[in-house]
């Protein structure tokens, strides 16, 4: 006859950590939070330059962007833009095709095009932001920022 | 042979027990989530949240075109001046004033100790700050637009 050793554990034992290492969902947490706060901060700043100063809505040309884009300042400024508010946004939408979508396929699929398109714009974005010329050879003189005549 | 499960054995007759019926003052109505401010700010920066990224996925897009030409930026921008996107970026703005203050309204909750207990105060406060904003920065911009 055979005997198999189980182990009980006793019912007044503590909770003992089942999962190690990152709890990615709660810096996932966190990152909102704290993200968001910078972005209330950016997006303020962004849309009283964009659309309140000057002329508003109005304004906003080629040579604005131009503008903007030549000032290492405004390059910084866009580039903690796209990277905070794009995470945010993406990790938002991640918790709620968590919510509504229960076929774990669909939620893969979901899942993997919202990874994609993060990655794809996070890239053409900051490749936007740092390769930019805001006087390209040949172009339309009445088009470019008035600063362009002057190099 | 299984066993019938009876009670103690001595009596299998069902025992019926008087519960009180609960008193309607004690059913914790006010405490109920739904319905109330904490769902609607709940709905609402859902709402706003999807609105305010899909209308960034099209701005990355659109300021992207930058880079390949001064004409075909100015020609995609020029579609943001018209009247009828004029009154979608005030609808933007809304969104994205509302997300931004009812985010921080979250943080405090999360945050603050006595955050939870203030939550519907402070539902108010967003809507009344969010008011003030609005009110300031509707007719400017309907200006832009239309040429005021």
């Amino acid at each position: 006859m055979t005997t198999t050793d189980v182990t009980i554990d006793s019912p007044r034992s503590p909770h003992a950590r089942t999962r190690r290492g990152i709890n990615l969902e709660k810096w996932g947490w966190l990152y909102m939070r704290i993200s968001g706060v910078f972005l209330v901060a950016l997006i303020f700043g962004h849309l009283l330059v964009n659309l309140v100063l000057g002329e508003g809505v109005s304004q906003i040309d080629f040579g604005f962007v131009a503008g903007k884009l030549a000032d290492p300042f405004w390059q910084w400024y866009d580039f903690f833009l796209l990277w905070l508010a794009l995470i945010h946004g993406a990790n938002g939408m991640r918790t709620i095709i968590n919510d509504y979508v229960a076929k774990p396929q669909v939620r893969r699929i979901l899942h993997g095009a919202l990874l994609a398109s993060t990655g794809v714009l996070l890239a053409l974005g900051t490749l936007v932001i740092f390769t930019f010329d805001p006087c390209p050879a040949g172009a339309d003189p009445a088009l470019i920022a008035s600063f362009c005549g002057d190099l | 042979m299984p066993a019938k499960a009876t009670g103690a054995g001595v009596d299998s007759s069902p025992a019926t027990i008087d519960v009180p019926r609960p008193r309607r003052s004690v059913i914790p109505g006010g405490t109920l989530y739904r319905g109330n401010e904490g769902m609607w700010s709940w709905v609402l920066h859902r709402i706003t949240g999807v609105a305010i990224y899909f209308f960034l996925l099209v701005h990355i897009l659109d300021t992207a075109l930058v880079r390949v030409s001064p004409e075909a930026y100015n020609v995609v921008i020029g579609a943001y001046k018209t009247p009828i996107m004029g009154l979608g970026e005030l609808a933007l703005v809304g969104a994205i004033g509302f997300h931004a203050l009812n985010g921080l309204r979250i943080i405090l909750v999360d945050f603050w100790g006595v955050g939870t207990r203030h939550q519907k105060t402070m539902f108010y406060v967003v809507l009344g700050v969010w008011l003030v904003l609005m009110i300031g920065f509707t007719p400017r911009h309907l200006m832009h637009v239309f040429g005021g």
